[in-house]
Formats: structure tokens, C-alpha cells, sequence
């Protein structure tokens, strides 16, 4: 029978996922089958027929009350159920599917078309999936809490990076600012000493007045923290789920009670003793002396246990198991659950405790039943979530583990046998857990999509069926007058699956336009780039060149034409009339007769001699043809034989032509084309990081830091230290309170930049 | 020594107008700024004032921020600062700005930005600081200032710059050599026949007085005011103060000429042997020696701007040299006779020339080019360039002043004097409106309005410094001295990348290290006994270790290609993969 559930169940699931919109077209008529979909039924009916199927499901319940024997598993159910407990089924009451076909055969009433679907049912042999191995179970879990962790890291990261970014840091961080204050905040800081004064200070804060000059009272303030209308129907919702929980709970825990399994009550032990370390978090959050109490125990019972090596494989006992552990599976698990203790126990205690948790659990109220993991982190990635964006986007493998293991959990529900009891429960306990964890996850998008409609929910189709599953659940559940704020909730959920879709087919076009830019990214294709696109680029710069180059002689022809040596020293010049005439010439100029000489044949001889030094300079550096040819070598020798063209066309090596010279337009002047190499030490060789041409890091150089250039304020600026500690002060962690105003400071930021941004066109 | 001011007949009437008293802080700053800036900064004042007002206006009208004692502020912000001032004090052009998508660069970039903003705005500002004005000469309607004779104008000013006017009537040992020590105090006098003197000229202190008894070609002040250089007929000498010969320098001969590089500690020396070496004074090592082949060296300068020497050649040619280079950085043709004199301003722009072709030529220093060139009747045997950028030109025995000839075509000069010989040194004095006048019958020194800076800086060269602080300027000079590689043209290239590339680099370093660090070693095998060292078998043991590195190149390579296949067909699949699941809403399908 609870294959037969199973079966029904998963089939209906794919017919929702098809099309959400469409019922089931499930006909019941044997009394044995609508025991077990009479809370089938509750869970698929809709609002449209709710009536008659309530009518109807009532009485089907009077008569399977009339059989008796199921009565006492019936009564165990305090709140419908999704799910089938398959600890209230027995060994006896097994049911084949074969067995119920036959009796539908058997039934004239039965419609063709369930006889149809039945057949269907019987013909397809799909196993249900075994349950995911520990290992795998414990590499979710822990994919879980890694996520959570990286979730309550990365929160602190946009302040890290505004300290990494920051061109000064003081430390001790929160440091008031020195220097003179505002007057302002000097009187606001006053403080009431005269006993009037106090009587008057006193009177205004009790009758909740402001004191300080505040923009709302204390009255007004709290007014506008209650909540809207909308939030207490989301939170009363919510209040009406965590009830339906609890009931599960409930008899959960009465199921459990009368369970003898030695091995199962190994487990829960295990977990109580996660549940006392979670109680010890509560308590270290309600009564710190207490759990400062209980943390001395614990650590003392950790340092009796490191001391004693209880729980290590030293032992007498453990030293056997290892012996036997190569072929005694019961050994090898024994030995692992001691190793595990001994790791548990010789760990050091890390208490995280978050202060918004404790803050929603208190505002529940009626949590104590719940684990710890509703405040859990969000499983799925969201992409509206700043904090969430940084990491790596999941993987569709891991998508589709995570869908393998809803399912299997699901159908290990339905798996009765006594031996794989344990593994049913666990299998529950995850089932559970990802029912809790939709729960939290669909709560935080609900907020998100408040805040942010237009932010994209990027999720999985699955996850919209599974909604929609649990909008049915909830209409089921609640009463009229709560029906009215949960419709709206459907809608929203409706909303999100219908945007969700949208959202799928989008991403997958994005997906495709990645891939394209991957591909012109990726290492590999490199190879494949010179080939197609450099030729382009290439092809376009050449005309120009060739241009220029064809260009640039003829200019500089003109250049030649235009400035003549000759021209450049016999410029027209102005006479400059002296009032004052020389009377004594220089004695010297008389006596060098050579330079008296030059200047009489002064012009051609010193213009000629320049030109030709220049010419040969020009002449130096310009590429020479290196002739490697050896007469005779692979061919005939001798007198009157040259070696052939080819040969000379291929051993004459011809170097570099050198970028034009400096002084090319220059006629009267000679540059050095050497190089300065004595400097070369001195210079920067290779650009430093994150400039991208010399240029950006030349100007970004170019003012001297020195006390010889600057005033005293600049070089004091220029020369900051990036860490400044006080001395003597103790740097502590930062601290929650630094978070909240690092997001203040930058949300400030930003809502400047914003306005900068919105003034500047006006300007 | 006989010091004696000369008071000859003036030939003009006494209607000058001579240089103002300087402006002092105290005096209105608003009067000051106009007559300092002229018309354009005044009327950019008046501008400002209104865009002040309007400021305020702005501010009135909109919310107000009032302070605690219910007062506004009636000028908000900053003072504005003058564009032409801020355009002083640049450095270089900013940078446009990187794309978004480069934070890190863009940080950099705006921090720098920033950092070298401020600098520049701060210096603009603390422009103000600089309170003195430099005077000038002016002439009634009609009358040439350069007919104003030296008597009247020491007579027009104040006692203390009229005694500035003087006459040193030393006959006997003749023509003087003349400089001025840095901070404009000390002059040391140099005659051609072994007279060497040294004096603070303001109080008319000797220092020191001897006869070298060797023919003196130049004299030069060193680093401070306790040592001088003196170029003897065959060596180089080094005297203190006192007169006490230091060093006698026996690698430096036959020098003409000689200068000083005060922020490298080098002494330039030219020779009639057409070398150019350099001395580190504060090493007392030689730096470098260069042959420069081209005949006589007696003219020479050099560019304060970035401490290159400059030399005039008989060939009409002025050649620019470094240390670091063992050929003429430029060479340019100036003149179609031999250069005579050269001189370059203080901020490196402009070069000017005079030639035996009796030409005075101004060249654009930083492009090579020539700007203006002016025919002098008699040709300038001696040329010089105040702070302020006056030049004064000797011919023959007259001395001419002439104001901006690089930017205003000259006619006549600004000044002139006739002294007695013919002048053989000539040199104006820093920080003080006198130019120093070294000649065949002694020493003149010339009153020159608005010829020296006004303001000096007082952690550079202190005119008034004690002897304390010299000598902590002397340790800091010390410090901060710079090397002789970084003398280049272009004294910004050490702020450059260098953009040689590897091989360059490289060669580089094999040339100054005379062998290749990175070469490897040639592989040699082993002498083995017993026959094993066989040609053949020493052939074969080369063999094997023949072009490893290139197998290992090779094996290399191939293995990245085996690497780089393998992963083109795991894209390749993964690809294929991607293109048949179509798209996401294919899992709701059946």
C-alpha cells in the first residue's frame, strides 16, 4: 500500500510540474485504498471542490473506522500530513499493486480510464532509489554549513575591502575624531548636575520626552516600528506553518518513544548531544553566568578526556577492533563512532552566536520545538543578494544531487522494512530538514521580493513545484479567516514560479552568450585567435601606413627645401644701435692671427665642414647590408665567376632600419643617437602594477614628494603611513557594531555618489 | 688692494626714476598683487571679487549653514587663487582618466591626482609668501635708460645700494677674471697675471689676498664660500678662504675654463687641450675625462636647468656635453666665425651666443632652434645672464645690458657702462641687482635694477646665513647631492620607464661588464685513462650533452601541444554537451 502511495505520489508530481494547473484525475472506490488517500486527499484538494471532497472524505473515515484495527494509527495523526509515516504501517497489512489491480478488474464501477492509468502504473518497474550513502549525506550537510559560514563571512566584506581600499588606516579603528568639535555636539554632551535640573531630566523620560533635540519622540519611534499590515499577515503565516511543525513534532516524538532499536537510540543520543551544545548557545544568549558554568564543566571534561586518551585507538579494546576492523564491518563502524567521539570531545569549543537569529527566534516565540536549522542560511544562491555574489555559482551536478536527494528521502519514507529503519530515519530527518530549509529560504525571498520586485529570484523549476505543494498543503491547514492574507500568498508564489520560468529561459540565452565569451577567453582558443582576427586589425593599419610613409618623405622634402643650412645662420638680423662706442679693442682677437684668418673666410667653409659631418653621421646610422656570400662555396670557383643571385640574395643579411633621427628637421643641429645607459640603473625598467602605459605612471610620478617642493601640508599628506597604531592602544577585532556602520557609511556613499551623479548633468 | 669708487661727470640731468623700494608684506596685498601681475591679474581679481559675491549671494539665498553664534560665513571656502599663478607652478598635464573598469588604476591615478593637485595649489598660495618685487629702470619721455650713468642711479638710491656702485682700480696684475659665490657675498677676483682675491664685496671684507705667481686663467667658488678652484697656467688649484692651497690638481691641466655644478658637486674644467673633465669635489675623484677633439676650449657654460656644459668652437659650433657620454650630446651650428661667448638662462630655455661674425644670436635651447639673432657693431666678447634673465654683453670695453631678448625683438640696450679696460670677465651677482665687471684696469661693479631674484630661498642659497647655517646646509647639500649619471639632457628622464628592451638591456651589460653573466658554460669532457678519452669516444660523450637545452625546449613543447589537445577535445565535449541540453525548460518535458 505505501508503494502504491509512493507511486500515486510521484506520479502526480510530474503531472504538477507539467502543468501545474491540472488535477489529478484520481477516482477512488475500494474501501482498502481510501484508508491511505484520505490523507492523500487532504493534501491534493483544491479550493474549487473542497467542499464535497470534505463531505465525502468524512464519511470514507467513518467507515474505515468501522474496520478498527487501523483506529489507534489513525488517532496518532494530530495535523494532516504530506507525508506517510511509515511507522504506523505493519508487516501484515502489506499490499501488492498487483493485488489492488486485480480487485479494480474485479469492480464494475471502476472507470475505464483509471483501469488505464493503473495498468500504466503496474507496467512501469522503476525502482525506488536507495538512500544517499553517508558520505554523501555528509558532504550535503557539510556543503550546508559551509555555505552558512561563508554566507556570516562575506557580510564583512565589503568593509574589509573598504579598509584594503582605505589610503590611511588608524588603529585602535573607532577612534573619535581629535581636533576641535562642533559646539554643537559639546553642549548636546552636557550633563545634568544640580538636583533641578535632574528633577526635570528625570520627568521628561518618564514621560518619554525628548531630551536632545531628536527628529521623533520615543512614542513615534516605536509607532513606526510596528509593523504594516502586510508584514504581520507574512509573519502570521509564518506562525501558523511553524504550528503546523510543531505538531509534527509532536508525533514525531511520541512515534520515537517506542522505538528498541539500541542502534537508533545510539543516533538520538548523538543528537542530544548536538541539542545540548545548541541549548548551551541559548543559554550562553540568555544567562552568560550560567553557561560560563557549563562551559567550565565542558571544558574540564575535554581536558580529562585529551589527558586520558580515552577515546584514541591506544586502547586494550580498540587496539582488537582495529585488528578485526578488516573483516567485521560491526568493528570498523564501532571503531569510527570511538574516533568520532574521541574528535568531538578533544575539539575546541567555537561558539558563534548571532545576534539577528536570536532576535527572529524570539519574535517566533513558540520555537523551542524547532531545530536550530529554520534560521538556517539560504541554500540557494541568490543572485539579488550582494553578499551572495561574490562566490562561485552552483554547479547543475550538485542541482540535480540535491533533487536525488529530496526524492530518495521521500521514497525511503515509504520503505518499511525493520532493517533499514535506521536509514529511514535519517532519511526522514533530511526530508525534514529541506522542508524547514524551503520554508526559511521561501521567507527570505518573500522579503526580497518586497524590498526589491524588480530583483531577479534566480532558483530551479523544482523548487516552484514544490511550492506550489506546499501552498496546497497550507490551504488545506489554515482556517477562513486567515485564508484571506495566504491567497495572497499563493499569488506571490504563482508569480515567482511564472517569473522563475521566464527567468530560466533567460538564463540559458545568457548562458549562451558567456559561452561565447568564453570562448574567445579560454587558453586553448588562443591558438586559434592569430589566425582569424589579428590579420584584421593588420589589414587596416597598413594603408595608413604605407600613406604616411609615402607622405613623410615628400613632407620632409619640402622641410629640406624650406630650411637651409644657409638660411638658418645668415637669418636677417637687427641691428642694435650702442650709444657708448667701443674705444679699446680686444688685444687678444689681434693676436691669433688663425682666428682672424676664420674670420675672414668665415661662411661656406664652417657651413660645408658641418654638412658633412652631419651627412656622415646620418650615413652611420643607417642599416648596412652584411654580405655573407663565399665565392665558390657549392658551385664553381675561379677568376671571371660571380656566385649566383640567389646565393647573394640569400647570405646578405640586412639589418634594421633605425627610427628616424632626432634631429631630422634640424639642419644646423646634430643630436647623439646613442643611448643614455648611465641612467638606465635609476630608471623604472618595467611598469608596476596596475598602470597600463608608461604614461599613466609617469604623471602619476611626476610631482616630487620632497620638502624642497612642496609646503609642509602637502609632503605630510604625500607621505602618509597606510597604518597608523596608536601607542600603547590595544587594536581590538572589529566588532558587529563596526559592520552595521561600515554598511551605514557606505550606503551613505553610494546614495551620495547617486546624487553626484544625478547633479552633474544639471551642470 | 686699493679700492677706489670713481665718480666721473654724469652726461645726463638727474631725472630718473630708479628702482621702487620693494614691496613689503605689510603694505596693502591688493595693491601689490596689480602692480605685480599688471592689468590681467588685476582684472582677474575683480572677477573673482564678483564671482564672490555672487558666491555669497548664492549662499544667502539658499539654506544657510549657520554657525553655533548665529553667524554666516561671509566667504565661504577656500580663497580662490589666480589661474596664472596655479599655471606657474605646473608640472605637467593630467592624465585622462583610465576606463571605469580599471578600480585599482583609477584609485592610483586619483590619488596621485589629488596628492599632486594639492601640491600644486599649496605652492600657488604660498606664492604669497614671497613678498619682494624686483625693480627695474625707468626713463622719463624721451630719455633711453641706457644714457642714465652708474653715478646717478648710486646716487638716486638708497646708501646701501649706492654703495653697490663700485670701483676696484687694480693696474697691475690685469685683466680679472670675476664670480660671484652662490649665494651672491663672496666675490673672488682672479687676474690674468697671478692676482687671486677673494671678499664679501657688501662690506668690502678681504678674505683673502695673494699673488699666485703663475698666470691665472679662471677662477671659480666651490660648494661654499671656504673654497675656491683657480685654473694656473698648468694645473689646477684649490685654495680655502684663507689663501692656503688645498689641492693641486695634476690631472687637470692647461684648463681655460671652469664650472661649477652645485647640485652634482662637479667641477667642469675645459682645456687648451680640448678636454672636458669632471671633477666630484665632494670625492675628489675624477668623474669623467672626455677628449673632445675640437680644438681650444675657451668658452664655456652651463645650464643650470640640467647641469649640461655647453662649449663654444672656433667653428662657429656650440656642443653640449654629460659625463656620461663620450660624444657631443648636440652639436649646433650657431655662427659663421668662432663663438666667442655663450650664456644660458636659469630655467634652461634659452641659449645666447655671440660670434666672431659680431652676431648675438638667441637659440630656443630645449628645441634647437634659433629664435632671434642681433647684429652687435663691435661683437660681444663676454656674455652673461641674470636671475632675472637680463644680459649683459661685453664689447670691448663697454658693458650693455639688454632686457628680453628672447621675447621682444631689442634695439637698444637697457643699460650701458664704459669701463675702463677692456673686459675679460663678467659675471651679475645672484640674489642682488649688480653685475660684477672684471677688466684690463681692475673690478666694476654696476648697479643693474631688476637683474637679480628677489626672493631667495633660504634652505638653498641664504645670503644671510650664519656660519651655523652653512654648515647644516652643507651636510644636507651633502645628502641630497645628485649623481653625475643622472646629468641628461632632459633632466625628467629619470622619472621615465625605461623602455629598452630586454636584448638591450642586456648587450648593455655585457658592454660594461666585459663578458656575458648568462652565458653558459662550454662543456669540456673529462680526461679519462685507459683509452676512454679516444677522439671518438670524447666525440660521442659531446654528443650527448650536445643541444640539451634545445631537446629540453623541444620535449617541452611538445608535451604542452599533447597538454593543449587534450584539453581542446575535453572543451569540445563539454560543449557538445552544453549544445544539446537546449534549454532550461527542457527537464519539465516528458
Amino acid at each position: 500500500m505505501a508503494k502504491v502511495s509512493k507511486i500515486r505520489k510521484s506520479k502526480k508530481r510530474s503531472k504538477v510540474a507539467g502543468s501545474s494547473s491540472k488535477k489529478p484525475p484520481v477516482v477512488y472506490d475500494d474501501e482498502q485504498e481510501e484508508d491511505v488517500c484520505g490523507a492523500e486527499e487532504d493534501v491534493s484538494s483544491e479550493e474549487d471542490d473542497g467542499e464535497d471532497e470534505r463531505k465525502r472524505q468524512k464519511l470514507l473515515e467513518a467507515i474505515g473506522a468501522l474496520g478498527g484495527k487501523r483506529k489507534h494509527a489513525l488517532a496518532e495523526r494530530s495535523e494532516a500530513a504530506v507525508h506517510m509515516s511509515e511507522f504506523s504501517m505493519t508487516a501484515d497489512d502489506e499490499a501488492d499493486l498487483s493485488d489492488l489491480i486485480g480487485t479494480i478488474e474485479k469492480t464494475p464501477a471502476a472507470t475505464a480510464q483509471t483501469k488505464k492509468h493503473l495498468k500504466n502504473l503496474q507496467r512501469s518497474k522503476n525502482t525506488v532509489e536507495c538512500p544517499l550513502s553517508k558520505q554523501e549525506n555528509e558532504r550535503i550537510q557539510r556543503d550546508v554549513a559551509f555555505q552558512k559560514a561563508a554566507l556570516e563571512v562575506s557580510r564583512w566584506q565589503s568593509i574589509i575591502t573598504q579598509n584594503q581600499r582605505a589610503e590611511q588606516l588608524v588603529f585602535p579603528l573607532n577612534q573619535e575624531p581629535s581636533g576641535p568639535k562642533p559646539i554643537e555636539q559639546v553642549v548636546m554632551g552636557w550633563e545634568a548636575r544640580t538636583p533641578l535640573e535632574k528633577e526635570i531630566f528625570s520627568l521628561l523620560a518618564a514621560n518619554k520626552q525628548p531630551i536632545l533635540d531628536a527628529v521623533l519622540t520615543p512614542a513615534e519611534e516605536a509607532s513606526v516600528k510596528a509593523m504594516d499590515l502586510e508584514q504581520v499577515k507574512i509573519r502570521r503565516a509564518e506562525r501558523q506553518k511553524a504550528r503546523a511543525l510543531q505538531s509534527y513534532y509532536e508525533a514525531k516524538a511520541r512515534r520515537e518513544r517506542k522505538i528498541k532499536s539500541k542502534k537508533y537510540h545510539k543516533v538520538q543520543n548523538k543528537a542530544k548531544r548536538k541539542e545540548f551544545v545548541k541549548q548551551f548557545e541559548e543559554l550562553v544568549k540568555t544567562d552568560p553566568a550560567a553557561a560560563l558554568e557549563e562551559l567550565d564543566k565542558m571544558e574540564r571534561a575535554r581536558m580529562q578526556e585529551r589527558m586520558s586518551l580515552k577515546h584514541q585507538n591506544s586502547g586494550k579494546w580498540a587496539k582488537s577492533k582495529a585488528i578485526m576492523a578488516k573483516y567485521d564491518e560491526g568493528a570498523r563502524k564501532a571503531m569510527q563512532q570511538q574516533l568520532e567521539v574521541n574528535k568531538d570531545l578533544t575539539q575546541k569549543l567555537v561558539t558563534s552566536l548571532s545576534k539577528e537569529e536570536e532576535e527572529e527566534e524570539e519574535g517566533e516565540g513558540n520555537t523551542d520545538m524547532l531545530p536550530d536549522f529554520v534560521n538556517d542560511a539560504e541554500f540557494k544562491q541568490d543572485s539579488s543578494n550582494p553578499w551572495m555574489r561574490g562566490r562561485l555559482s552552483e554547479d547543475p551536478t550538485e542541482m540535480e544531487l540535491k533533487d536525488t536527494m529530496d526524492v530518495t528521502a521521500e521514497g525511503a519514507s515509504a520503505v518499511t522494512k525493520e532493517a533499514e529503519e535506521e536509514e529511514g530515519s535519517e532519511a526522514e530527518g533530511t526530508e525534514e530538514d529541506a522542508l524547514l530549509r524551503e520554508f526559511d529560504s521561501r521567507r527570505k525571498q518573500r522579503q526580497d521580493q518586497e524590498s526589491d520586485t524588480s530583483a531577479v529570484i534566480v532558483n530551479d523549476g523544482d523548487d516552484g513545484v514544490e511550492e506550489d505543494q506546499v501552498t496546497e498543503d497550507k490551504v488545506a491547514e489554515i482556517s477562513d479567516e486567515e485564508e484571506e492574507g495566504l491567497s495572497e500568498f499563493t499569488r506571490m508564489y504563482r508569480g515567482i514560479g511564472k517569473s522563475l520560468e521566464k527567468d530560466a529561459g533567460s538564463k540559458d540565452g545568457s548562458a549562451e552568450l558567456e559561452e561565447g565569451l568564453m570562448r574567445i577567453r579560454s587558453v586553448d582558443d588562443v591558438d586559434l585567435l592569430p589566425q582569424e582576427t589579428p590579420t584584421e586589425p593588420q589589414q587596416a593599419p597598413t594603408p595608413q601606413h604605407q600613406k604616411s610613409a609615402e607622405q613623410q618623405p615628400s613632407r620632409s622634402r619640402k622641410r629640406k627645401k624650406g630650411i637651409e643650412l644657409r638660411e638658418v645662420l645668415t637669418k636677417e638680423t637687427k641691428v642694435i644701435k650702442v650709444p657708448l662706442a667701443p674705444t679699446v679693442t680686444d688685444s687678444e682677437e689681434k693676436l691669433d692671427q688663425r682666428v682672424l684668418i676664420e674670420e675672414a673666410f668665415a661662411g661656406d667653409d664652417v657651413i660645408s665642414d658641418f654638412a658633412r659631418e652631419k651627412r656622415k653621421r646620418e650615413d652611420e646610422g643607417k642599416p648596412k647590408v652584411i654580405d655573407l656570400t663565399l665565392p665558390g662555396w657549392g658551385e664553381w670557383g675561379g677568376l671571371g665567376l660571380k656566385p649566383s643571385k640567389r646565393k647573394r640574395r640569400r647570405f646578405r643579411i640586412r639589418t634594421e632600419v633605425p627610427p628616424p633621427r632626432k634631429d631630422q628637421h634640424l639642419p644646423s643641429v646634430i643630436i647623439s643617437e646613442k643611448r643614455n645607459s648611465a641612467i638606465t640603473p635609476h630608471q623604472v625598467s618595467s611598469l608596476p602594477f596596475p598602470f597600463e602605459n608608461p604614461a599613466q605612471f609617469e604623471s602619476s610620478i611626476r610631482t616630487p614628494l620632497g620638502r624642497t617642493w612642496n609646503t609642509e601640508r602637502t609632503v605630510k599628506k604625500m607621505t602618509k603611513p597606510r597604518v597608523v597604531t596608536q601607542l600603547g592602544a590595544i587594536i581590538e577585532p572589529m566588532a558587529d557594531e563596526q559592520l552595521l556602520k561600515g554598511k551605514k557609511k557606505v550606503s551613505a556613499r553610494r546614495r551620495s555618489r547617486n546624487t553626484k551623479t544625478r547633479t552633474q548633468p544639471a551642470k | 688692494m686699493k679700492s677706489k669708487a670713481t665718480f666721473t661727470d654724469s652726461h645726463v640731468e638727474k631725472k630718473i626714476k630708479v628702482k621702487r623700494p620693494s614691496v613689503r608684506y605689510w603694505n596693502e596685498p591688493q595693491k601689490e598683487d596689480k602692480s605685480r601681475d599688471g592689468e590681467n591679474t588685476g582684472e582677474a581679481a575683480v572677477q573673482q571679487d564678483r564671482r564672490a559675491k555672487k558666491r555669497k549671494q548664492k549662499d544667502e539665498t539658499s539654506a544657510e549653514k549657520k554657525l553655533f553664534s548665529e553667524k554666516s560665513d561671509p566667504f565661504p571656502g577656500s580663497a580662490p587663487i589666480p589661474k596664472d599663478r596655479l599655471q606657474k607652478f605646473k608640472r605637467k598635464d593630467k592624465i585622462t582618466k583610465p576606463p571605469r573598469h580599471y578600480r585599482k588604476l583609477k584609485q592610483v591615478i586619483t590619488r596621485s591626482e589629488e596628492a599632486s593637485d594639492l601640491a600644486l595649489k599649496q605652492a600657488a598660495r604660498f606664492d604669497l609668501l614671497l613678498p619682494e618685487d624686483a625693480g627695474f629702470l625707468e626713463g622719463d619721455e624721451d630719455e633711453d635708460t641706457c644714457t642714465i650713468s652708474q653715478e646717478d642711479i648710486a646716487e638716486a638710491v638708497d646708501i646701501t645700494s649706492g654703495a653697490k656702485y663700485f670701483n676696484l682700480k687694480l693696474t697691475q696684475f690685469g685683466p680679472y677674471r670675476v664670480d660671484y659665490s652662490k649665494t651672491g657675498r663672496q666675490l673672488l677676483l682672479g687676474g690674468r697675471r697671478g692676482h687671486l682675491a677673494c671678499f664679501d664685496w657688501q662690506t668690502k671684507q678681504l678674505m683673502c689676498e695673494i699673488n699666485v705667481m703663475e698666470s691665472i686663467s679662471d677662477v671659480k667658488w666651490l660648494h661654499t664660500d671656504s673654497m675656491f678652484a683657480v685654473a694656473q697656467k698648468q694645473w689646477l688649484y684649490v685654495y680655502d678662504s684663507n689663501g692656503i692651497e688645498l689641492h693641486c690638481i695634476r690631472k687637470f691641466n692647461d684648463v681655460l675654463r671652469m664650472q661649477f655644478l652645485p647640485y652634482h658637486f662637479l667641477l667642469a674644467t675645459a682645456s687648451a687641450t680640448s678636454f672636458l673633465q669632471y671633477l666630484d669635489v665632494s670625492t675628489g675623484k675624477e668623474v669623467a675625462a672626455i677628449c673632445t677633439k675640437t680644438g681650444r676650449l675657451d668658452v664655456m657654460c652651463q645650464n643650470p636647468h640640467n647641469a649640461i656644459i655647453h662649449l663654444g668652437h672656433s667653428n662657429g659650433t656650440v656642443t653640449l656635453w654629460s659625463p656620461n657620454q663620450k660624444e657631443a650630446l648636440v652639436k649646433m651650428l650657431c655662427h659663421q666665425g668662432g663663438v666667442r661667448s655663450v650664456a644660458v638662462d636659469k630655467m634652461g630655455n634659452y641659449m645666447v651666443t655671440s660670434g666672431m661674425d659680431k652676431k648675438l644670436k638667441v637659440f630656443d635651447i630645449r628645441a634647437l632652434k634659433p629664435l632671434t639673432s642681433y647684429f652687435l657693431p663691435a661683437g660681444a666678447s663676454c656674455l652673461s645672464l641674470s636671475q632675472r634673465g637680463l644680459l649683459s654683453a661685453a664689447t670691448g670695453d663697454v658693458v650693455q645690458v639688454y632686457r628680453d631678448v628672447w621675447s621682444t625683438p631689442v634695439t637698444k640696450p637697457y643699460m650701458a657702462h664704459r669701463v675702463r679696460g677692456s673686459v675679460w670677465g663678467l659675471q651679475f651677482c645672484p640674489f642682488e641687482d649688480v653685475l660684477g665687471v672684471g677688466h684690463g684696469e681692475g673690478f666694476t661693479s654696476m648697479l643693474v635694477p631688476g637683474a637679480g631674484e628677489p626672493n631667495f630661498d633660504g634652505l638653498d642659497a641664504n645670503p644671510y646665513r650664519s656660519a651655523k647655517q652653512r654648515q647644516e646646509w652643507e651636510v644636507k647639500a651633502l645628502l641630497e647631492k645628485i649623481q653625475p649619471e643622472l646629468i641628461s639632457l632632459d633632466p625628467t628622464d629619470l622619472g621615465r620607464v625605461d623602455r629598452a628592451t630586454f636584448e638591450q638591456r642586456h648587450q648593455e651589460k655585457v658592454q660594461s661588464l666585459g663578458f656575458d653573466p648568462h652565458a653558459k658554460e662550454k662543456f669540456v669532457p673529462k680526461f679519462k685513462k685507459k683509452g676512454r678519452s679516444s677522439a671518438g669516444a670524447v666525440e660521442r660523450r659531446k654528443k650527448q650533452v650536445a643541444h640539451v637545452d634545445q631537446r629540453d625546449v623541444i620535449r617541452k613543447s611538445v608535451e604542452d601541444k599533447v597538454k593543449m589537445e587534450e584539453q581542446q577535445k575535453r572543451k569540445e565535449a563539454k560543449k557538445a554537451a552544453l549544445s544539446r541540453r537546449k534549454s532550461a525548460l527542457d527537464r519539465f518535458k516528458k
